[in-house]
This record gives structure tokens, sequence and C-alpha cells, in this order.
């Protein structure tokens, strides 16, 4: 295979539709079509029974076409939504139904559809729509939720949907046994996604066909398909999902079937017209999803060089009012917490727990940046206790490079043992100190002072399990024009996918990057799929479409080898010409090679001549399409991994604080990252920036906040607050390492999430560096730290044992300049 | 500027009725789009976000919030950029609109080709400086209305240029890089 | 988020619009930039049933500079105030405050005196206009009358226009000759509602010494709070400092604690103090260059 496309920062085939205004997402769908517009009745209690609903009111508004509730649902849309990841840990499981049914769970939960004219309209009937409720005990934040004193489901008072130990090794002696024990809470509040395009569904029922087709702006278009077809009674073959162009997703569009992606439909079904539904901002905040509450308590022994012998880690996950997805992000926060570490022994206890607050499902990261907030607060912990470096304290407890593959004893989120596959994680260590300026920070610390100026530096690694299974498959055809259609059945958010995949297939097949058209998350095109999530696209789909062009680039030399008359061997395929090497004038151009692959009766066009009855003379004695062999120039092939691959990175930052305002700002921030081998270059670093901003402002910026009755305060752009370009540290430097995953076909390991993942983490450890007292919640904004300043100001909050050092030595000083 | 003419009989002085024979008001609002008189019949709360969207089929502006933070929704209203979620139609009957999809200079180039990009589509493009596209034609208008005003941008001014837009995907750092491509290349393109 | 249906006026003089007013005044809402307005609408916060939209009314988009000050007609976008060359060299907190204004985008539509009648104590111009003790000018099938800043902002987002009453100009008093202004704000991100903002004005003697000094304070009061830190400033810095922090009434919010707005007003008084009085000095200068050369 020549490598011409891989591994080049190639420009991205979207861009052209997308830069011109011609990008087509849900909302944009069915130009012309008159689709009706749905709204909702949402809660606005958090913890309701609902006694009566009135409509009379709304059906006078001008072009109300229908109204729906729980009692216009049948069979199984009447049913609760689907536990999607069931586990036996999750032993109080509870979801949702479509439209609520007499108790409702949080503020935003739908409770009626009305569907209009135009959205207008809906929402002026859903205002005159009366509700009567009977108010019930709202449950918010984990301490009340673990206080039980109110249940947010009735058959589960104690609030908790789920408990899980996991132990590798035997905690408690090694812990006794340990010279140095630490124990510390941790916090990290509520964030979410937040993609700019909402969540929005288009329907259209085909009654002539009797069939479905169904637009959604999700991460998984297979999936939606399956849920849609189960819960409206229709055949799998008679419903098409297709996730158009996407704007951004980061985790909270692979939940689904969300209620709405099962009644708008429904209802297209019913009314005989298309119908479509396009959140607003309003709404997403109070029924999408949300991420990263927990709060962690931890218990450390370790040695006087570092060494941790004994890490056992108990914390408590928010998973909001229901439990859809199951409690994939607990078990990651869980297994991903080690990171590049290997503790002597390690027990790790969680309990998930209800509130009456919006459902929390994966944000970019799923739990990992918790586990790592985790791991890395204690490594800092571990170095101030010692008065040892960080970062050679995390170098004591790293996995070495001649230990891959390292079994870490664990069962990881695809239900596979936690085994890292490949990894160097000492010369990442020594990269990042390199980059940040490691040894070279305590003279600026110095000189900074001096002038009245507070430096801090942090350090975070973390270690991300990616392209988790079941599988990924791609389907590759040749067409007679020469043009190569290539279909995955995963989809896309912006990661330019229709980009990098058709750099594969160039690259495998042997053809030029422009004749290759990669088309995702299409049922119609690829009907077997799992879906975007987990940095997996591109070890999963990428796997897969290389096995499927390499099938075709060997189908392709056979059929050409039979027109030729050669042996296939004697073939080579460049640039979309098969020919014979050394030969350059015996060649068929690979259009032509497709052509000839499917033996015909009749000609059409010009080309299809060539293949008819007469036009070849075929051994009369042969079957035309041989018993192992199919008419066409295709290949469709899956990649299944045996368990994931493990990319890795670590990130430091140096902040400068304002001790006037307490302002925070990141003077400097490094990332260096393994993702193992890279397809596109370019598009690797935009999800790395892009992925940091979004730590970024998870570490600074963003939190969801609920009051005690349980009203999301901040559900607008104005007070949830997502940074701007002004935000950002003016550069930040990435640096590449690649070892490659010895588990695909092309060594790739995922980058989707690298970015976001120890971000918190890194800004604690600066700040709590700049300021000589513990951070421990995040995240923290200046008002906190002048909080947090204030109280260790009047020595109510002790400082870490290096500020303590710190203030000595300048006590020390001014003491000699006095003296 | 002319009245916007709504459909009850008298349409010398601005009508005060919400309803007309059971149905809400509606105005003809003519607008210049792209260089196009363009006009649709839309009740006055009929933001020009979703005049242009719906009303027109204009689809590449988007809408991110509706309450004027995220900047999704930008286009030039008389060549300056405004939130077209936070306008009314009505308000602007007869103003000239630019959306995304006049910013390409020439609808075709010499041979009737698809159509050439402009300065700033083309530096975005170069510097990677979209990734879903979804506040894209935000900052495309935005961006080349700031050079129109301000052609030799430092970085910071780059920066303080795209302040008030937001982006989840990209980080900004290479839409800075794209706003400074794009002043290079309409230096080199030798266009004022 | 669509706002509720509302009966539409588009007046084209302001005898049209106020006799609008005059039927509906307590039912409307005027519609100028509609930056405030129109999310508050969205959000259906606020559902007038009618709107009297002044944007076709051309008169009122006018900036006038005098000796005596800067008016700006009730249409006159914040872009353009904020770029009016003769209006900031008359009065430089103008475009001093303007650049504060959320984003430029949003400064092309929203209107100075729009943002005056919304009231907002977080808002840049209420604080430039208590500071300056400038006046709004309110129509009516009355006439009009002329409201001292004093008395324009009654309570947070409450003016002293009466519902049947449109603000038609603003006018904001010279700066004093030998005077210097600076506007400073904290927010959590750039464009954001300030946590504190400050904005000075400094009076310097013939000595080059303090003889006034005047502070506006937003986002950390009900309304806007004005401070004469004369004497306070001339005893210290840290003085007038701690004056502001005592005199400041903020609430905790989700982005800030009032014990942490009270420390912005005492860090942002020192730092707008010594730009204006710098900005003052700079003023000084080709006076006493030509005094020499006398």
């Amino acid at each position: 295979m020549v490598t011409r496309y891989v591994g080049q920062p190639i420009r991205r085939t979207e861009d052209l539709r997308l830069i011109t205004g011609a990008g087509r997402y849900t909302d944009d769908i069915g130009g012309g079509d008159h689709a009706l517009e749905a709204a909702f009745v949402r809660s606005p209690h958090a913890h309701a029974r609902i006694l009566d609903i009135d409509v009379t009111d709304a059906l006078d508004v001008d072009g109300i076409v229908a109204i729906y509730t729980y009692e216009d649902l049948v069979g199984p849309a009447a049913q609760p939504l689907p536990v999607l990841i069931p586990h036996p840990a999750l032993h109080a499981a509870r979801t949702a139904y479509p439209l609520a049914n007499g108790v409702v769970h949080h503020v935003g939960e739908p409770i009626a559809m009305v569907i209009a004219e135009n959205r207008y309209l809906a929402e002026d009937a859903v205002e005159r729509i009366r509700v009567e409720y009977e108010i019930l005990a709202p449950v918010v934040g984990i301490n009340v939720a673990r206080a039980a004193r109110y249940a947010v489901h009735d058959d589960v008072p104690d609030n908790i949907a789920a408990h899980l130990v996991q132990e590798v090794g035997s905690v408690g002696p090694a812990m006794a046994a340990a010279p140095h024990v630490l124990d510390f809470d941790l916090t990290i509040e509520r964030s979410c996604s937040m993609p700019l395009e909402g969540r929005g569904v288009h329907a259209r029922w085909d009654g002539d066909d009797q069939s479905l087709r169904v637009y959604s702006s999700t991460q998984a278009a297979t999936s939606v398909r399956a849920a849609i077809a189960a819960k409206l009674g229709l055949s799998l073959t008679k419903v098409e999902v297709i996730a158009p162009d996407v704007g951004g997703g980061f985790g909270v569009k692979i939940m689904h079937p969300w209620p709405e992606e099962i009644v708008v439909p429904m209802a297209a079904i019913r009314l005989g017209r298309p119908v479509k539904w396009t959140e607003d901002r309003r709404e997403h905040f109070i029924s999408a999803a949300h991420e990263r509450g927990q709060q962690h308590h931890v218990t450390v022994g370790f040695d006087d060089t570092g060494k941790v012998l004994a890490l056992d880690v108990t914390f408590w996950h928010d998973n909001g009012a229901y439990t859809p997805y199951g409690i994939i992000c607990p078990i990651v926060t869980s297994t991903q917490l080690l990171g590049p570490y290997k503790p002597g022994a390690y027990r790790v206890e969680f309990y998930s727990v209800y509130t009456t607050t919006v459902i929390v499902t994966p944000y970019r990261g799923a739990g990992r940046p918790q586990g790592v907030f985790a791991m890395e607060r204690t490594m800092d912990r571990i170095a101030d206790t010692l008065g040892m470096d960080r970062a050679q304290v995390r170098a004591v407890n790293m996995i070495q490079p001649d230990e891959f593959p390292f079994d870490q004893g664990m069962i990881f989120q695809d239900g596979r043992p936690l085994i890292y596959d490949s990894g160097n994680y000492p010369a990442q260590l020594e990269m990042i100190k390199d980059m940040i300026g490691w040894e070279g920070f305590e003279a600026l610390r110095a000189e900074a002072a001096g002038q009245g100026r507070l430096l801090g530096i942090g350090i975070g690694c973390y270690v991300e399990g990616t392209g988790p299974g079941p599988y990924e498959g791609a389907h590759v055809q040749v067409m007679t024009d020469g043009r190569v259609e290539v279909a995955i059945g995963l989809t896309s958010q912006g990661q330019g996918h229709q980009t990098v995949f058709a750099q594969i297939v160039a690259d495998e097949l042997g053809v030029p990057f422009e004749s290759v058209r990669v088309t995702t998350g299409d049922t119609r095109r690829f009907g077997y799929a799992v879906g975007t999530f987990a940095s997996r696209a591109a070890v999963m789909s990428g796997s897969a479409v290389a096995l499927a062009a390499r099938a075709v680039r060997a189908k392709a030399l056979r059929v050409a080898s039979d027109a030729l008359e050669c042996a296939a061997d004697d073939l080579e395929l460049i640039d979309g010409v098969v020919s014979v090497k050394g030969n350059p004038t015996a060649s068929i151009p690979l259009g032509q090679v497709a052509v000839l692959s499917n033996p015909l009766r009749y000609a059409f066009d010009e080309a299809a001549q060539a293949a008819t009855q007469f036009a070849r003379p075929a051994d009369p004695n042969l079957p035309p399409v041989a018993e192992d062999d199919e008419p066409g120039l295709e290949g469709r092939d899956y990649y299944s991994p045996p368990r994931s691959t493990f990319a890795s990175g670590m990130h430091a930052a140096i902040v400068e604080i304002d001790p006037d305002t307490s302002e925070i700002s990141i003077e400097k921030y490094c990332v260096v990252h393994d993702c193992g081998t890279l397809i596109n270059p370019m598009i690797v670093r935009g999800q790395v920036h892009g992925g940091v901003a979004q730590g970024i402002g998870g570490a600074l910026y963003e939190t969801l906040v609920y009051d005690e009755n349980g009203q999301l305060l901040n559900a607008s752009f104005m007070d949830f607050l997502m940074p701007y370009a002004t935000e950002m540290p003016d550069r930040f430097e990435i640096g590449h390492q690649e070892t490659p995953s010895p588990l695909n076909p092309l060594g790739i390991k995922g980058a989707g999430e690298a970015g976001v993942i120890p971000v918190s983490a890194v800004i604690a450890s600066a700040v709590e560096d700049a300021v000589g007292f513990r951070i421990d919640a995040m995240p923290i904004s200046p008002s906190i730290l002048f909080g947090l300043r204030t109280e260790f100001a009047a020595g109510r909050v002790e400082p870490t044992e290096v500020g303590r050092a710190r203030s000595s030595q300048t006590d020390h000083a001014a003491r000699k300049e006095m003296a | 500027m002319s009245t916007p003419k709504n459909n009850s009989k008298d349409s010398t002085v601005s009508p005060a009725v919400i309803v007309v024979d059971g149905r809400e008001s509606t105005y003809d609002v003519t607008l210049t789009v792209n260089g196009v008189h363009r006009t649709a019949r839309v009740p006055a709360r009929r933001t020009l976000s979703d005049f242009l969207r719906h009303d027109l089929r204009l689809t590449g502006t988007h809408v991110g919030c509706e309450h004027g933070v995220c900047g999704v929704c930008t286009v030039l209203l008389d060549g300056a950029p405004v939130r077209s979620c936070l306008t009314f139609a009505v308000s602007v009957d007869g103003h000239s609109v630019t959306t995304i999809e006049g910013m390409a200079g020439d609808p075709h180039d010499a041979d009737g080709n698809a159509p050439a990009l402009s300065a700033v589509q083309q530096a975005f493009r170069e510097c990677h400086a979209l990734q879903c596209g979804f506040c894209t034609p935000g900052f495309i208008t935005t961006i080349t209305a700031g050079l129109a005003q301000r052609p030799d941008p430092t970085r910071a001014e780059a920066v303080e240029m795209i302040a008030g837009n937001l982006c989840r995907c990209t980080g900004y750092q290479n839409i800075v890089d794209a706003v400074l491509r794009a002043a290079e290349l309409t230096r080199e393109r030798g266009e004022s | 988020m669509k706002p509720a249906p509302f009966a539409w006026h588009g007046p084209d003089s302001v005898a049209e619009a106020v006799a609008v007013l005059a039927e509906y005044g307590p039912d409307a809402k005027v519609l100028a930039g509609g930056q405030s307005l129109i999310p508050l609408l969205a959000m259906r916060i606020a559902a007038p049933d009618h709107l009297v939209d002044i944007n076709r009314i051309a008169a009122l988009d006018a900036v006038t500079v005098t000796a005596a000050g800067v008016t700006v007609g009730a249409l006159a976008r914040h872009t353009r105030v904020e770029r009016d060359g003769a209006a900031n060299a008359v009065q430089p907190l103008l475009t001093q405050a303007l650049r504060l204004v959320a984003h430029p985008t949003i400064r092309n539509r929203g209107t100075t005196v729009g943002s005056l009648a919304h009231a907002d104590p977080a808002g840049e111009l209420t604080a430039v206009m208590a500071l300056t003790g400038g006046t709004v000018t309110a129509a009516s099938v009355r006439g009009e009358r002329v409201i001292g800043a004093a008395d324009f902002f009654r309570g947070p987002l409450e003016s002293a226009l009466a519902p049947d009453e449109l603000a038609v100009r603003a006018f904001f008093p010279r700066m004093t000759a030998g005077g210097g202004t600076s506007f400073v704000e904290i927010a959590r991100r750039h464009g954001d509602y300030a946590l504190c903002g400050v904005g000075a004005i400094a009076e310097l003697n013939d000595a080059g010494g303090l003889r006034a000094l005047r502070c506006g304070y937003l986002s950390v009061s009900e309304t806007p709070l004005v401070l004469d830190l004369t004497d306070a400033w001339t005893a210290g810095e840290q003085q007038a400092a701690e004056l502001a922090r005592a005199a400041v009434d903020p609430v905790t919010d989700i982005h800030a604690s009032a014990d942490y707005r009270r420390q912005l007003a005492a860090v942002l008084t020192i730092r707008a103090v010594r730009q204006a009085i710098s900005a003052a000095r700079r003023e000084r200068l080709p006076r006493e260059h030509s005094q020499e050369q006398l």
C-alpha cells in the first residue's frame, strides 16, 4: 500500500458545503414539505404528581393540529424508555415514559406534545395548556440524595440506583502496612456538552410505501432506528434513520431514544404529514442531559519514595432523575482513575444516586475527568506530604514501557478486561516537562513574586480507553465511472469523518482521494453500527474501511488479472488504474474493472456494453458468476476488537492569579498526547484544541446550578458561561507521541476526548501551587478563589506543606530585611 | 422607508390589531438579501433568523440560542453584523441583508463553475477553522465585516474581532489563524 | 423560544408613536434596538400586547455635539455613538463605557437611549448617565419633559418613564475642562455583564492637585451609585477604596459573592481613579506647555 494520504493534513471534504451555507442540519431538512412543528409542555416542577391536564384553551389557537399526552401512547410506546446498557450493579434502574405518566421527576420532563403549523403557534398553545400538579419533595444534590429524607422514586427509598465495588489486590492490609496514609474529599460539579446545535427530529411517513424516514441530530442513527421500530411497532425494514450534518454532539447526542425521537415520528404517522421538532436552547438545558457531578472520598497509603501501596476510593455519582444510559460514566471513572499508574492495591466503590434533576449521560470524557481529578490530586498530595517534586511522584508510579500489555485487573466499560495495549508514559513525562519548562519554573515564580505576581504550575496525566467494541463496519463500492462510494454506520458531528476515511480508502485501494465519497450515519446505506462515542470512530470505522477497501482491492486485481490475462501478483493499482507492473500500457481503469465485475445481459450505457454476454468471450463451461463470488466491485467488512485500545497524554499549565481580584489567567498550556497512528494530523490537532477549550470551560467557567427546589438557575447562555476566544490562552502547544496500537490494522488509538480529560486536574494543581492551599473542588472562579484566599488569610484554611515552606521563607526573608 | 403592508384594508396608518378573522396580522416584508429583492408575508414577531431560514429558505444562517449570546445567527444588516435572532423582520423592512450564501464574490467563476470562495471562506478551509460547521456562517459574516473595517489586524485584534461568537468545536485557535490568513489573502487578491 | 403574539405598530414620527402609547401605554413596550427586550420576549418573561417599533423614525437617529455636551437620539446605535469622534472628545466616558457594552455585533443594533430606558443597574450607560449627571427627555401626548439622572433610575429595571412616555433623547454633559475620565470593569467573560464596574471623573486644580473626584458604580447596587471621593482620595487611595467597599450594596448570585463584588469595587475604584487622573494630566499638558511658552 502506498501511503499518500494517511498521515497528511489533507483539507476536509466537508468544508466546501459548510463554509458556503450549504450544510443540511436537521432543522434545514424538508424545505418545501410544510412540516408541522412540535413544542412540548414541560414540567416546571422538579417532582410532582400530575392531577389534571386541561387543553381546552390551547385548542383555540389558530393553526393547532393535535395535542398528545400519555393517554395517546399505545403498545411499546406507552412503556418506559429502555435501559440501554444494563448492568448487574444497576439494581434500581428507572427510566421515563416518552410523555409523563402521572409523575414527573425533573424540571423539563415532557408532559404533552403540541403539533401546529409552525413553532410560534405551537408555543402559544403550550402556554395555554393548564396542568394541575401536586408538588412533591425535590431531591437536589448528592448530599440530599444520600440523606434520603425524600425519595426521587417511591420504590427506591434510599435513592441509590447502583452500587459497585471493584478491588484489585487487597487494600485493607496494604493500607495498614503503609508508612504514610492520607484521607481527603474532592468534588466536581455538574456540567454538560452543550453543542451549538441542539437536538432535532424530522419525521416523514410515506403512506404509499408504509415506511418511515426520520432525520435526527444523533450520534447513533442505527440504534435510534431500532428503538423507533420497536416502540412504534414497525419492521426494521420500514424505518430509516439519517443523521444529517450535526452541529456538535460531544456525547449528549449518544443518548437515545429521546422521548421526542419516539413521539414526533408517532405524530407524523398518525397525522399523515411530516412533523419536525427543533429544540430551543432552554429545552436543551432542562431536558437533554448533563454530567460530571461527583463527590469522592480518597484514602491513599504510600511509602517514602512516593509509591502508592494502597488506594481506596469511594465516590457518589449524581445520575439525575433516571438511568436510561446505565452506569457507564461511574464505571469509566472507577477504571480510568488508575491512569498511567500501577498502585499496589486498588479498591473503588461507587454509589450512583437519584436526584430530581436532568438525566446524566456521557459528556466528552464520560467520567474520566472525575477519575483523573481524583488520581492527580492524590499524586499532588503525596508529593506535598513528602516534599517531593510532583512530576517525580508520578514517575515513580508509572507503568514502564516494557510492561505492556499491562493488565490492571479490572473490567472496563466495554465489559472486557482493562488491559493497556501500548504506551510510553515516562517519555511523555519528559516531553511535557520540557514543553512547559518544569525545571526552570521555580526561578520564574520567584521572579514574578518579586514583582508582586502570583504564578503556579500544574500537571495532569491520563490514560483513555478508546475504541471499545463491539464492532463497526464499512462498505466500499467502486462505481462504473471510477468513483468510490464508502458507507460507514457510525455518525459525524464535525470530526471530519468524510475526509479521514476517504484518506484510508484512497491509500488502501490506490485511488485519488477526490474520487472517494464517504457517507456516514445513514441506515439506508449501512445498517449495522454502534455509534460515535468513546473516541472510537477512527479506531473502529477506520479499521473497518481499511479491511473493506483491502477486500475490494483484492477483487479488483483478480477481475483485472482475468481481463488482462496475467496473474494478480503482476498487477498494481495506482491512482485508480490497474496495470501490469513494468508495462503501463497494459492497464484498465478501475471503473472499467467495476463494469467487468458485473456480467450483464443488457447494456444501459456505453461502459456497460463491455460487460454484456457477447462483448467478452467467457468460458462457456463456467457460470458467469462463480459459486464463491458476487457481482460488482464492492467489499463489506467489520472490525471487532478483542478489547479497547489505550491512548494517553499529559497536560501542564502555568497560571497567574491576580492578587487583588483573584482572577485566574492561563499563561501557558501544553499538551502531549499519544493517539497512535494519526490519519490526519490537522484534524487531530483540531480535536485537541476543542477538547482543551471545553476543559478550560469546565475548570474555570461552566457549571450547572440547581437551587434546592430543583430549578436550574442558569438555563441560558447568559448564565452558563462557555468560553469565547478571549477566554482562551493565547497559544496552547501540542506535542505528539505515537505508540501504535497492536490491536487494529492501522495502529490507531482515539483522539476525540484527549483535550478535555485532565484539564480540571491540571488547573487545580496549578492554582493550588500558586496560592499554597488545597483546591479540592472544581470548577473554580475568581469569586470562589477570593473566598478561599480570604479564609486562608484568616487562618481558617490549612496551607499545603509547600505553601507553608514558601511563606516561612518569605517571612524569613522579610525578617532578614527588617533586621 | 416603506411601511410594510398588511392584509387589512387601511394601510396608511400602522394597524394595531393582533388578530383579524382568527389569524395573527401579517405584513409583507421586503428585504434585499444578497443583492436580490425578496418578499414574504409574515407576522410581526417573526425573527429575521426565521424569516431567512423558513420564509426565504436560506438555511445557511443558523440558530443557536435565540437570546443573542452565541452569535451563530449573525448576518450583515446594511453591511454591519447583527444578531438576526434579536431582530424582527418587520423592523428592517426595506433594508439590505447579507448572509453566508452571499459571501462568495461572484455567483460563479468565469467558467461557470461552482461558486468561488471569498478570502474569508478560503482562509477557513486552509486553516481548518471549522469542524461541525454550525457556528461557521456567523463567524464568516462577522469576520468579513470586521476585515472590511480593519484590514490588517494584529493577532490580539483578530481575537477581539471574533470575541462575540461562540464555537464549541475548535477552541478558536484556528479561527484566529483564519482571520489573519483572510487578511493576507485579501491583500494578495488585491481586493479592497 | 418564540415571542408571544403582539400587535405591532410602526410609527413614522414621534407624534404617531406617542399617540399609540397614549392609547395602549400600560400594555405596550417600545422596541428600538431590541437587544435587551427581544430576549425577554423570546423567553416569554415579557409578553406585551403591543409593541411600538420606533425603528422607522429617522428623526430620532441623531447625535449632536455642542459646547454643553452630547445629545443622543433614541435611535442612535451604540456603535454610532462609540465612534463619534466629536462626541467623545467632549465626553470621553461615552466611548470608554460603550466599548465595554456586550460585543460589537450587539452594539450595532442596540441603542444608547434604549439602554438607559431599560434602567439596568448592571448597564454601563446607566452608570455613565448617573455619573455625569445627564438627562433623559421623555415625550408624550402631553409634550416633552426633561428628567435628571438622579430622578430617572427608580429601581432595578425601573425608570421614571410613565407607561405612555417615549424616551426621545439623552443628554450627557461635557467633561469639565482639565478633567479626565475612565471606565473599568471586570466580567466573567469578555463582553458579559460586569461583576462590578467603575467610571471615574477626576478634575484637577491649576496646581495639578485633585479638585473633584466622582465615581459611578454598576452591578453593586439596585440603582446606579455615585460617590464623591474627593476627600477620601486626597487622604489616600486605600481610604477611597474602603469607602467604596462600604458604600456598595451588592448581591450574591451564581457568578460572584457580595463580598467579592465589594472587593472589586475597592480594587476597581483605585484602578479607575488612577486612570482618570492620568487622563486629566494628559489633558493639561498642551495648556501647560503653551503657558510656558508665554
